[in-house]
């Protein structure tokens, strides 16, 4: 995968259409070895995007999940210790060297996420998540590994990279990330897709919906998306409010407002939004669209 | 380089390449003055690029740019104008950094902010006025240490308003510097003396028991990690505010140093995030760049839709679990006062408390009339006075708690 058209297609084909300023990205991602971060509001898409790379890619999607407490054993690699101990118990009385060779051996090494993706013979996109939600401590530790790609476990030495994974960090903004770990990637935001964009996504993952309502759905979110809201919806919101308008059969907005107005819990998701949203307020927004 | 003198064309080529990288390395300049925090990791890669055939095509070299530099989403933003104008020649609306200092003499605002402040610079221009006093500070360090002690003393009951002296004010600024870093220390100390282990880690008591052939005998207790109290001040920096925000802002200055989380906010008509310009360490420097960033001031406070703002933009961000946020202002609201409760209620239900400081409530006959604090109020949980240091002192074992 070289110019930006073909990854374009390339993700397009996995279910994922890009803008050409993703493409970009994900092009120079590949010529400088840099991971991608991508910021931007939450049901953006931002995790779908390391999912169709995996996929335009034909490889392995290794994903971690940073949160809170997260540490070194939970994503890069931990002792099996109960299968040690069964093993000093099972092989008791036998030479303690050869006790200590045999439980810090490769059987033994539980393997997490990131020492996972550095040991695979085909380089996986390593997708991880939310980094943000992580501590600073983990940040810095990863902004490490980052840029040397090899990992030391005391017992067994220096593991290298045997290929270097496909890197794309998410963060939702609750926190800011160091100075250090951006500079180190390539920044791209994601912005909720215009209505063009966005009627391509509707016809790519809805089956049966007509290009005309994709539109109609894609103009209509867009003018939710344009009122004063607690909870803006996002993409995967939008899917949903498609595949049940399409499930219940309807062909145009128009002609039924009420259902539309019914439907609107798949995008608005407080009470606060519910609220506001009165059947005039559906009824305003359908005559901008129509 | 010199490696192919032989080629003909090379000198030509060398003259080309110098003049690209020039260019390039201007560039990178442009970008940093604007904000931009780019290494050399950066510049070789964009190097790279132009060399791998980017540079034939504006567009593509200025969307793999963007990427490569930007680092936040306010670069993302900026980036395509100053690229055009730097590239392509075309005017760019604003260049924040070196128009800047013109502004920020203009602010109206901010010139009260800085009179009522003497910085190193401020200080040096009143001295010019009044000739004498160049050589007080030496005289009155000279007097003695018991003195400036119980001067201190007094200074922590005036209120804030009543301090004409620039003298007596920059004690005050100076008080409040070090009421910021006490606070601090106070508080992290408490932070660590609480934690303990609640939990039985399993997994880290087999293996720290494995010397014991697995019989736990020593137990591995998990701890909560406490997150550190974060402090987020809004700042009312409007007219009605009078001379109280200077002595805020320097206590801001304080905490914003000492805090490990700590990020301020300024309004008046509108909301402005601060937090940057104050990190600065020079007091004075810090200052100034504030007056760029709060510009436009005059004409009443908008709390209300000041704190809009903030809960639509910045709270996701600012705001954790262990999050304070103080407000300090008159709650003197020229806006529309039931818009004030709202965004009050939205706050409330994102962070652990509202310390509401009210200046003016120490005043003889002050009651919370102004229908904007009479909104705001029930969301409140502190509501306290903040007109001299000793009750800004009194504010600390509050905050501790949280």
């Amino acid at each position: 995968m070289k110019g930006r058209e073909e990854i374009a297609q390339a993700l397009a084909a996995s279910g994922y259409i890009a803008d050409a300023e993703l493409a970009t990205a994900i092009s120079l991602m590949q010529l400088l070895r840099r991971p991608l971060l991508l910021e931007g509001e939450a049901g953006v898409g931002k995790t779908e995007v390391a999912k169709a790379l995996a996929q335009a890619h034909s490889t392995e999607l290794i994903r971690l999940q940073c949160y809170e407490g997260l540490d070194q054993s939970a994503a890069l690699y931990e002792w099996n210790y109960q299968r040690q101990l069964l093993a000093i118990q099972a092989h008791h009385g036998e030479d303690a060297d050869a006790v200590e060779d045999r439980i810090f051996s490769e059987k033994y090494l539980l393997e997490r996420p990131l020492l996972a993706a550095i040991r695979r013979e085909q380089a996986p996109v390593l997708l991880i998540d939310e980094i943000d939600r992580a501590d600073d401590e983990f940040e810095a530790f990863l902004l490490e590994l980052l840029s040397d790609f090899q990992v030391s476990i005391p017992e067994l030495g220096t593991v290298s990279a045997v290929t270097i994974p496909h890197v794309v960090l998410t963060s939702n903004g609750t926190r800011e990330l160091s100075d250090a770990l951006r500079r180190r990637c390539l920044y791209h935001y994601v912005d909720y897709p215009d209505v063009d964009r966005e009627t391509r996504i509707i016809l790519a993952r809805i089956a049966n919906a007509s290009p005309s309502l994709s539109l109609q759905i894609a103009r209509m979110v867009q003018e939710i998306r344009k009122e004063d809201l607690r909870k803006v919806p996002g993409v995967a919101e939008t899917l949903d409010w498609a595949a049940a308008l399409v499930g219940l059969d309807i062909r145009d907005l128009n002609d039924a407002p009420e259902t539309v107005h019914e439907t609107l819990i798949c995008l608005l998701k407080t009470h606060e939004d519910r609220a506001r949203f009165t059947p005039e307020v559906t009824q305003r927004l359908l005559g901008k669209v129509a | 380089m010199s490696c192919c003198g032989t080629n003909p064309g090379f000198e030509e080529i060398d003259e080309v390449s110098r003049l690209v990288s020039g260019r390039l390395a201007a560039f990178l300049r442009t970008l940093r003055d604007n904000g931009f925090r780019i290494g050399l990791a950066e510049g070789r890669d964009a190097a790279a690029l132009m060399a791998e055939g980017y540079a034939a095509r504006p567009g593509l070299l200025r969307s793999a740019f963007k990427h490569l530099f930007s680092a936040r989403k306010s670069d993302w933003e900026k980036f395509d104008g100053l690229f055009d104008a730097f590239w392509l020649g075309k005017r760019v609306r604003s260049r924040s950094r070196t128009m800047a200092s013109g502004q920020a003499a203009n602010s109206p605002s901010l010139k009260t902010l800085q009179n009522g402040m003497p910085e190193p610079s401020a200080s040096r221009s009143t001295t010019d006025q009044v000739p004498s006093s160049d050589d007080v500070p030496e005289g009155r360090s000279g007097e003695g240490r018991m003195e400036g002690a119980s001067r201190a003393e007094n200074l922590a009951e005036i209120d804030f308003r009543k301090l004409a002296d620039p003298d007596q004010v920059a004690q005050a600024h100076e008080a409040a510097a070090q009421l910021a870093k006490v606070m601090r220390t106070r508080l992290t100390r408490r932070d660590l003396a609480r934690r303990r282990g609640y939990r039985l880690d399993l997994r880290r008591t087999i293996h720290r028991n494995i010397n014991h052939g697995g019989v736990p005998i020593s137990l591995v207790k998990r701890q909560r990690k406490d997150k550190p109290l974060r402090l987020i001040v809004l700042l009312d920096a409007s007219g009605s505010m009078g001379m109280y925000p200077s002595v805020f802002l320097r206590f801001i200055h304080g905490v914003l140093d000492e805090f490990r989380e700590a990020e301020a906010f300024l309004f008046h008509t509108r909301l402005a995030y601060v937090s940057d310009a104050m990190k600065e360490k020079d007091a004075g420097r810090a200052l100034d760049r504030l007056s760029i960033m709060a510009q436009g001031a005059g004409g009443g406070t908008r709390i209300g839709e000041s704190l809009q703002t903030f809960n639509r933009w910045h709270a996701a961000r600012v705001i954790h679990s262990r999050s304070c946020v103080m407000i300090v202002s008159d709650g003197y609201e020229t806006g529309d006062a039931a818009l004030l409760g709202r965004e009050m209620a939205g706050l409330a239900r994102r962070c652990r408390r509202i310390v509401w400081l009210n200046p003016m409530m120490a005043w003889e006959g002050y009651a919370p009339e102004a229908a904007g604090i009479k909104a705001a109020l029930p969301h409140v949980d502190l509501y306290a006075p903040a007109n001299t240091l000793q009750s800004l002192r009194a504010l600390e074992p509050y905050l501790a708690k949280l």
